[in-house]
């Protein structure tokens, strides 16, 4: 154990950020304001889910982080080294394993279950900000339910690019409500924000939580002739072969030799342990 | 619309008045506004024209006085005191406000078809084929060309900047329309265009409007009745060919001799 408190925060502070939780929780999608703490790293790089994170974590917890799905990035390293560092907890690479799962810009492929949290980093949690810059406007806009001006924006997708281009942080309506902004998962994610897990919100510069409970409704937003599609790359994984995960593109020289592989690398190595082998398999490590 | 409903007025206000701290923005004004009919009210810089002008649009709380309002669904209504998600649904349904400057009712980082589509998806449309066909319409209506519907506003300019907000804001139908200096701005030439359009479409839809304006060739072209505002008070109102030609308080005199002719 360190000279920190449980987890960095102090106790106060912890309570504070549980009761915006509880309150996320209660009113699935609302944008809870909070006092965020200075913490250790710099804004952009996980403070909001960070603090969530502390506020959340118990000794018996297990925790995962992942970084656009990989576990082996500086940003994953580095925050799971702090709570080991700060809570003394266990953590782990499985995603079965973990009980509380941070996580920036994916959702695990392996479903969640009853028992784990998931918690994002966000940096901009509110969807209607490039649209309408006055926070006081944002604010009685999502009080009085006026998300047309979200359609403004995939109606100019539309026009400029014949399709819906927003490819990530794609808006979604939850509940029949709150019009939210997932965090900048890709929309190949947004079908899966409906799962059993909770899942918790937290970003940090903007001072705001937000939550969904296990089975609330998210649907994602779109046109009648234009139906909302959860797309990917066209590839099968070059190392495991699965075909319905979200792939990185990796360019391999400069010949134009690129490989897809899985990016929840958890995912990825539990399919090459059991067997399964894709294009490349082998040939790069 | 029902026969019934057009002997009734669209609008009523009753006793309006503002302050700004001691100084009055508009005091007591009260007059009624029937359906198809169009209002100019008149009247130099810091008579409270545009004061009056907000109150009734709901952008400025009165501190005394009612605006009613006949609306579709549940008839005569007082503005003022509704909720305010009813007034802004108000706003993008059956009322239509066109600012002096087209900047402030644009989305300038928006192109024309998502400016005029706007209000379509406020009340629920959700077809993009449907929005982009009624914003080509509108398009035309307003004399802009169709192969510009993906053009940013500040591609456009300032006559069809103000083209455009007029189309954005009638494509839901209003059935009021309140417009603050829409020619401001312009020249002469332009001016009389836009004019030309406007009078077509408030006969083509039977629009009722509010016109504030400094110009007299405006409200004499456009306007039905005339309000003649001085100091935050109506000092002189009636038919507009009626108190143009024949001004009967000193300060309209004053206003109609001051007209420049060329």
């Amino acid at each position: 154990m360190s000279d920190y408190n449980f987890a960095y925060l102090d106790e106060q502070t912890k309570r504070m950020i549980r009761r915006a939780i509880l309150k996320g929780l209660a009113i699935p999608g609302y944008q809870v304001p909070f006092a965020s703490r200075e913490m250790p790293m710099p804004y952009g790089w996980g403070t909001g889910g960070v603090q969530v994170s502390a506020a959340t974590l118990t000794p018996e917890d297990t925790l995962k982080v992942i970084d656009q799905g990989a576990d082996d990035t500086t940003n994953a390293v580095s925050i799971r080294k702090f709570f080991e560092n700060t809570a003394g907890i266990v953590t782990t690479e499985e995603t079965t394993k973990a009980s509380v799962i941070q996580t920036r810009h994916r959702i695990p492929e392996t479903d969640l279950n009853e028992d784990q949290i998931l918690v994002y980093q966000v940096p901009i949690p509110e969807p209607l900000r490039f649209l309408e810059p006055r926070e006081t406007e944002t604010r009685k806009m999502h009080s009085l339910q006026e998300y047309g001006l979200m359609h403004v924006k995939l109606y100019e997708d539309i026009s400029q690019h014949g399709a819906i281009a927003t490819s990530y942080a794609y808006p979604v309506k939850v509940a029949g409500r709150y019009v939210m902004d997932p965090s900048p998962i890709p929309k190949f994610d947004n079908p899966k924000l409906t799962m059993a897990a909770i899942q918790l919100f937290g970003a940090g510069r903007e001072q705001r939580i937000y939550a969904l409970p296990p089975y609330t409704e998210v649907v994602s937003l779109d046109f009648d002739d234009y139906p909302f599609e959860a797309s990917k790359a066209a590839h099968t994984c070059d190392l495991c072969g699965a075909e319905h995960s979200y792939l990185d593109e990796v360019i391999l020289d400069d010949e134009g030799n690129r490989m897809f592989v899985c990016s929840d690398t958890d995912f990825c190595a539990k399919r090459q342990s059991a067997g399964h082998k894709g294009r490349l398999a082998g040939e790069v490590a | 619309m029902d026969e019934t409903l057009m002997d009734q007025p669209l609008l009523q206000v009753r006793d309006l008045a503002k302050n700004y701290g001691a100084r009055i923005g508009c005091a007591s004004v009260s007059f009624d506004l029937f359906p198809g009919e169009v209002m100019g009210i008149v009247g130099e810089s810091g008579s409270g024209k545009s004061t009056l002008l907000n109150c009734m649009a709901g952008h400025v709380s009165p501190d005394a006085g009612k605006v009613l309002f006949s609306t579709r669904a549940d008839g005569l209504v007082d503005t003022v005191t509704m909720a305010e998600a009813e007034r802004r649904m108000l706003a993008r349904t059956d009322w239509a406000f066109v600012h002096q400057h087209a900047r402030d009712g644009l989305r300038m980082n928006v192109s024309a078809g998502g400016n005029i589509g706007e209000r379509l998806m406020a009340v629920g449309a959700r077809h993009y084929g449907d929005i982009r066909d009624q914003a080509t319409d509108w398009l035309s209506r307003v004399e802009i060309q169709g192969n510009r519907i993906d053009d940013r506003p500040s591609a456009f300019s300032g006559g069809m900047q103000q083209r455009l907000q007029i189309a954005r804001n009638l494509v839901t139908q209003p059935r009021l329309v309140f417009m603050d200096e829409p020619t401001g701005g312009l020249d002469v030439s332009v001016q009389a265009r836009l004019l030309d359009l406007l009078r077509g479409l408030v006969r083509e839809f039977g629009l009722s409007a509010i016109i504030v304006t400094h110009d007299l060739a405006v409200v004499r072209l456009l306007a039905d009745r005339l309000m003649v505002m001085k100091d935050g008070h109506v000092v002189e109102s009636g038919l507009t060919d009626q108190v143009l030609d024949d001004p009967q308080h000193a300060y309209t005199q004053l206003l109609v001799s001051s007209v420049l002719q060329v």
